[in-house]
């Protein structure tokens, strides 16, 4: 985590090293803004630095421009030290349009740098992004380092040559400003110009257009009289190895296929598109070569049943989604919980109830994943810290589920699924495989045979000779799997299969604290993607002499055997959720102890200032 | 419940399970399920390879009774698991049950789409216009002011024809019997088995106990030779004893009319049937009852790219092109750097 940055003018032509910075592009939802962070972020990227991003985008495909709902962010906190989220607040802010300013502002830190295109502040922008009278014309900005530069002009006497309509080459604008942020960090520009070249291969005109802006950006900084505002951020110490750029939704597809290759199996996804899940969808239909096949069903319901038809003949059933799409799948997955059929599920969550706030994230899902099922229906449930841990968590859901032949439920969120961090690219060999098994003996077989360890039943796919029989969601008798209405045997099957998920315990490792010691004062409890926020909270308390310790779950159900005595290690546990407090429950109805929830549910997020604020807060209030 | 023997030459008990079967006495799926289990030896396929899927209802029950591979499901989306199992395995020869409300109640959309999508796998829709497995409320197929414990004023709704629905989702087999007209249901089925593509097969099945008698308007002795019309490719629409009477397509009312051959109406006036026309099948389909017959057999085929064999093709086509999977290199694209 980058520290305070001092952006102060400074000598004039050194560029000024800092530990590490956070940066904010905003503009409309047309202006390219996603785009240009993701070069940004290549480039931070190349020069070794840590980093992580966030992006913001609209609810609206196309908002009208010029208005505040219409725009569209992106955030990357880059260091020469390791980054662990994207960062509180801004020290650049880059605002396309007036909107974007209005919006942003109120995250910029105090004294930071303001890079505005002037040439947007037309009195029209102004009046729909609200502004009585513009701010630049006032002092409502003298807080802070302003860039005011007609962006819009330059970048179209910029591409003249090019030879595009006015309208065009105004669209160039984005390019303009990454050359300029270019040209501030001391980042090259070929690797842009390279991948310009491969994105626009067809479009050569466009090449050019968005080269000249980019260079004319860069120029400026150069010929202007901004090189006071010039930063170097050394690249960070990291394990040696191979790295690549990687978002969430990408370590989980790319999670799935290695799931496949590690187990032997061909893959069948279903999936039904919703936001922010469908890029998961999008990237596996790609690996047909692999053995991915991808079904783009009528609906969840449908998504859900033919990854379990799938399973059922052999492949292994993977599905993915988000709340709404859960919700719709909940009773097909109940039927592979009682036909016990492995079967992967990726709940990508984002804000609910019902629709909700589908491009905002929220750890909403816990206690839908865990309990939201008709009867007495336990499932494995995991949940990935980072972009890069979702491909981990992914390829232990899929162990998990081929080995207990049961349900997994794998929790990422809308923030690891769009975010993107830089990611170790495991060797194929440090990956374990687990190969899978089929029955093929017929002798003693009946479908729910066990094996006596893990309690998982025989899988025995339709084409094997000699294994012919049926099963369904009608309770089976646990000696021959035939229908069974007998009351016992009721009480005994739904015991079997909660101790089947619930022996998962032995199978996992022990909890391990992240952050600090074993026992003490105070945990912080987190799971899913508040990792990296509450790392750095509970570094920073800790750095400023506070008990207190870090223990991040990737296991929800069952949970690592020692947790309970873990938990009971220390004084006081505080678990911040990013929904109304989902996981403490689970923890108070399991362990009976008094957590403590720090609930944020604004679609945002936690900031690392506001837990180290909560830790200070409960630690004075437990010592009062 | 399993089974090690593998006979070369199988017969109708090879494909009954060792379960019980329990329906009510005197269900017309009793005669269904007769019917498949003495045609099922005759197509040729290794039980191994031959999966029952079926969704919730007393249809559904059917996969219990077949010694093959079989999965009863949940309501209405059987076709879903069918596309899995069919994504997974192509090979497998897959056998849909379902029933009135569960295909066009509850599975309605998942019908559609298995239609539209052409899946490799016959369907079995068994249609006796009411709630069995829920004892007797009105189904999609029930008439207008159907009286049942739902609808003690009777009914409001306008019932769906099933197999003009899979007409007009794009099926490109749609066939039609009845329970206990075992040598023509045998028959549909051989048919339905040899076609490649959703074979659509409704039947028409007595519940005695909810809604007896619900098709004896065409089915019973008396009216059996006057009211059913058995359509077949390339043959004039006959029907009637001694094929006495013929239903001919006014061109310009572009609606049928009967023709009657011993009341001075020709032969050659009666259309002659092609089961690759699709607006000869609606228009059968859509004729009033009692005044004209009802049509059954084999109501339209046509051969398209199935589903299943279009993601096969895919899979092929992709491994052709991109060689020999390599899960290395693929976690290292995307733009890596070494520190």
């Amino acid at each position: 985590m980058a520290q305070p940055v001092p952006v102060t003018p400074d000598d004039p032509n050194t560029p000024k090293s800092l530990a590490g910075a956070i940066v904010r592009f905003a503009g409309d939802s047309g202006d390219g803004m996603q785009v240009t962070g993701s070069q940004f972020t290549v480039a931070a990227a190349l020069a070794r630095n840590d980093l992580a991003t966030f992006p913001d985008f609209p609810a609206e495909i196309r908002a009208p421009a010029g208005t505040t709902f219409g725009v569209s962010g992106f955030q990357i906190n880059f260091a020469s030290r390791d980054v662990f989220t994207p960062g509180d607040a801004p020290d650049v802010l880059v605002a396309m349009n007036p909107a974007a300013l209005k919006v942003n502002l109120p995250d910029l830190k105090p004294g930071g740098l303001l890079v505005l295109n002037s040439g947007a502040f037309t009195a029209g922008n102004l009046k729909k992004a609200g502004y009585g009278e513009s701010p630049l014309d006032n002092d409502s900005l003298s807080g802070f380092q302003v860039l005011s530069i007609d962006i819009s002009k330059l970048t179209v006497a910029a591409v003249k040559e090019a030879g595009l309509s006015t309208k065009d080459a105004n669209r160039c604008k984005n390019f303009w400003t990454l050359g300029l942020m270019f040209w501030i960090y001391g980042r090259p520009l070929e690797p842009t110009i390279q991948w310009l070249e491969r994105k626009f291969a067809k479009k050569p005109e466009l090449v050019q257009a968005n080269t000249l802006a980019l260079k004319a950006g860069h120029a400026f900084g150069e010929t202007a009289e901004v090189s006071h505002y010039r930063y170097q951020v050394p690249a960070a110490p990291v394990d040696p190895g191979v790295y690549r750029n990687i978002s969430g939704n990408q370590a989980t597809a790319l999670g799935v296929v290695a799931a496949g290759q590690l187990s032997g199996l061909q893959v069948v996804l279903g999936a039904y598109p919703i936001t922010p899940a469908s890029d998961v969808l999008h990237e596996l239909s790609r690996y047909k070569h692999f053995g991915v096949t991808t079904i783009q069903a009528e609906d969840e319901i449908a998504a859900c049943c033919a990854a379990i038809g799938a399973s059922y003949a052999g492949s292994l059933g993977v599905t993915s989604t988000s709340g709404p799409g859960m919700a719709l799948k909940m009773e097909a997955i109940g039927l592979a919980i009682a036909v016990e059929l492995p079967l992967l599920i990726l709940d990508i969550q984002r804000a609910g109830p019902s629709t909700g706030m589908p491009t905002k994230t929220e750890q909403s899902d816990l206690l839908q994943a865990v309990y939201g099922r008709n009867g007495e229906a336990p499932v494995a449930v995991l949940a990935a810290a980072t972009p890069g841990d979702c491909f981990y968590t992914v390829v232990e859901g899929a162990r998990l589920a081929t080995k207990y032949m049961t349900p997994v439920i794998v929790l990422t969120d809308g923030y690891l699924g769009n975010g993107a961090e830089p990611w170790k690219v495991p060797k194929v060999a440090d990956l374990t495989p687990f190969p899978v098994k089929f029955r093929t003996d017929p002798e003693g077989f009946h479908p729910f045979k066990r094996d006596e360890q893990t309690l998982a039943r025989n899988w025995a796919v339709p084409g094997t000779p000699g294994l012919l029989h049926r099963i369904g969601g009608i309770e089976k008798s646990f000696d021959s799997g035939n229908i069974s209405y007998d009351p016992q045997n009721h009480a005994k099957m739904s015991q079997v299969r909660a101790d089947k998920i619930a022996g998962i315990a032995n199978d996992i490792p022990e909890a391990k604290i992240d952050v600090g010691n074993d026992r003490g004062k105070l945990l912080v409890l987190g799971w899913g993607s508040t990792y990296g926020a509450i790392r750095e909270a509970v570094q920073n308390c800790r750095s400023a002499g506070h008990d207190v310790s870090h223990l991040h779950l990737r296991y929800i159900n069952p949970f690592p055997r020692n947790l309970g005595q873990l938990l009971r290690q220390f004084d006081h546990v505080l678990v911040p959720e990013m929904n109304m407090g989902q996981l403490v429950k689970v923890l108070r109805s399991e362990f009976l102890i008094p957590a403590e929830s720090y609930a944020k549910i604004q679609g945002q997020p936690f900031k690392i200032g506001e837990l180290e604020a909560r830790i200070k807060q409960t630690l004075a209030s437990k010592e009062s | 419940m399993n089974d090690t023997i593998a006979p070369e030459a199988l017969t109708r008990k090879d494909f009954m399970s060792d379960q019980e079967v329990r329906w009510c006495p005197g269900c017309g799926d009793y005669s269904i399920l007769a019917t498949v289990q003495r045609v099922m030896p005759d197509l040729g396929i290794a039980r191994e390879n031959m999966v029952w899927i079926s969704g919730i209802g007393c249809s559904s029950r059917f996969p219990y009774y077949m010694n093959t591979y079989g999965f009863h499901t949940i309501h209405g989306r059987a076709p879903a698991f069918a596309m899995g199992v069919k994504a997974a395995n192509p090979d497998l020869s897959v056998w849909l049950v379902t029933g009135d409300g569960d295909g066009l109640s509850i599975g309605g959309n998942h019908l559609l789409h298995l239609l539209r999508r052409n899946l490799d796998v016959n369907l079995l829709l068994f249609n006796n216009r009411i709630y069995g497995l829920t004892k007797g409320q009105y189904s999609p197929t029930s008439e207008v002011g159907k009286v049942t414990k739902s609808t003690p004023g009777g009914s409001a709704d306008h019932p769906v024809d099933p197999s003009a629905f899979a007409l007009g989702c794009g099926a490109s087999f749609v066939a039609r019997a009845v329970d206990v007209d075992a040598p023509n249901l045998g028959e549909v089925l051989k048919q339905a088995n040899a076609h490649r593509g959703t074979s659509f097969i409704e039947i028409y099945q007595n519940c005695p106990v909810f809604n007896d008698g619900a098709f004896d308007g065409f089915t019973d002795k008396a009216h059996k030779l006057d009211r059913q019309l058995h359509v077949e490719h390339g043959k004039p629409l006959l029907f009637g004893k001694d094929n006495q009477r013929g239903l001919r397509m006014n061109p310009s009312s572009l609606r049928f009319e009967i023709v009657e051959l011993e009341n001075g109406g020709s032969e050659a006036d009666v259309t002659v049937y092609d089961e690759t026309n699709v607006a000869l099948a609606q228009a059968l389909l859509r004729l009033p009852f009692p005044e004209f017959p009802v049509a059954l057999g084999v109501l339209h085929r046509t051969q398209r790219e199935t589903y299943d064999h279009a993601l096969q093709t895919q899979r092929e086509k992709a491994k052709a092109s991109n060689g020999t999977p390599d899960l290395e290199k693929l976690l290292n694209s995307g733009g890596t750097w070494k520190v």
